[in-house]
């Protein structure tokens, strides 16, 4: 057994979970929790979720532009541009 | 250098996500249009100081974000500070009953992901204080990472990091609640799982 790396606790899994799935933690940080995900289905579960919310979260917040913002800013933009000429 | 004359080829693309930013920092349409607007001007007269081949969203997004702060955050009205630092990691998941492994079928999650609506998490998003909410937005839903939202904020990595932890713990206490609320969930159901004591799986 003393040669196998310690693996994190379920408890420091639930922490680093976000950093994780944000692809930002060391690389020995990352091996560490992939190895106690490899055996932790309720861990795995847990990382499911939220990288699923994370996803629901990007997709939800989505607003589409109205046309006559984008009129405004081109027609603001010309402006500025012929100002500028 | 860039060029002032390729700005519109380029930068307009950009503008349906600078516009949901704008209305998840603002909170109302006139403000956001007004903000998307004066973030394009100052980009436009800016634009030479832009390095081609860097990250023109993320440049866009600096813009955007100091804009706000400085002239339109003053007048926001202020969301309750609740205290974040409270609030477990996992807690929705863990309210949710995900970690009783038994549960079999449909779970209280899925079921959660499948009904809760757009309008939902923009107003769990918006509910975050300042610093939170803007911390969650550039790194949850446009995907910066953490170097470029601390070069966006002009922050140091750490309080990047520090402000996506709280905020992303505030948002999913927000959604607990709207799932509660709708009877998406039941409180009784919860309960069990919230005050259950956490088992270690694995050594």
């Amino acid at each position: 057994m003393t040669d196998q790396p310690m693996k994190p606790r379920c408890e420091e899994t639930y922490q680093e979970i976000s950093v994780y799935l944000d692809g930002e933690l060391t690389d020995e940080k990352r091996a560490k929790i992939k190895a106690h995900l490899d055996d932790c289905p309720p861990c795995v579960g847990a990382e499911h979720f939220e990288a699923e919310l994370r996803k629901l979260i990007s997709q939800k917040c989505r607003d589409e532009v109205p046309e006559s913002l984008k009129l405004r800013i081109a027609e603001a933009l010309r402006q500025a541009g012929s100002a500028n000429a | 250098m860039a060029d002032q004359a390729d700005f519109a080829a380029q930068a307009m693309e950009h503008m349906s996500s600078l516009y949901s930013g704008a209305l998840r920092m603002t909170r109302n349409p006139a403000d956001a249009e007004d903000l998307v607007q004066e973030t394009y001007l100052k980009a436009y007269r800016g634009f030479g100081g832009f390095q081609e081949g860097t990250n023109l969203k993320a440049w866009l997004y600096r813009i955007l974000t100091n804009t706000f702060i400085n002239s339109y955050r003053a007048k926001q009205r202020r969301p309750q500070e609740s205290d974040l630092a409270d609030v477990e990691d996992l807690y929705l998941y863990r309210r949710l009953g995900g970690l009783e492994a038994a549960a079999a079928g449909r779970s209280a999650e899925d079921e959660l992901l499948d009904h809760v609506t757009d309008a939902e998490v923009k107003e769990a998003l918006e509910s975050l204080p300042d610093q939170f909410r803007v911390a969650v937005l550039l790194a949850d839903v446009e995907g910066f990472s953490y170097k470029e939202i601390a070069d966006i904020l002009d922050v140091p990595i750490g309080t990047v990091m520090s402000r996506l932890h709280r905020g992303r713990k505030g948002l999913q206490k927000r959604l607990y609640e709207y799932a509660v609320e709708r009877g998406l969930v039941s409180v009784e159901d919860t309960a069990v799982a919230a005050t259950a004591e956490v088992v270690e799986h694995a050594g």
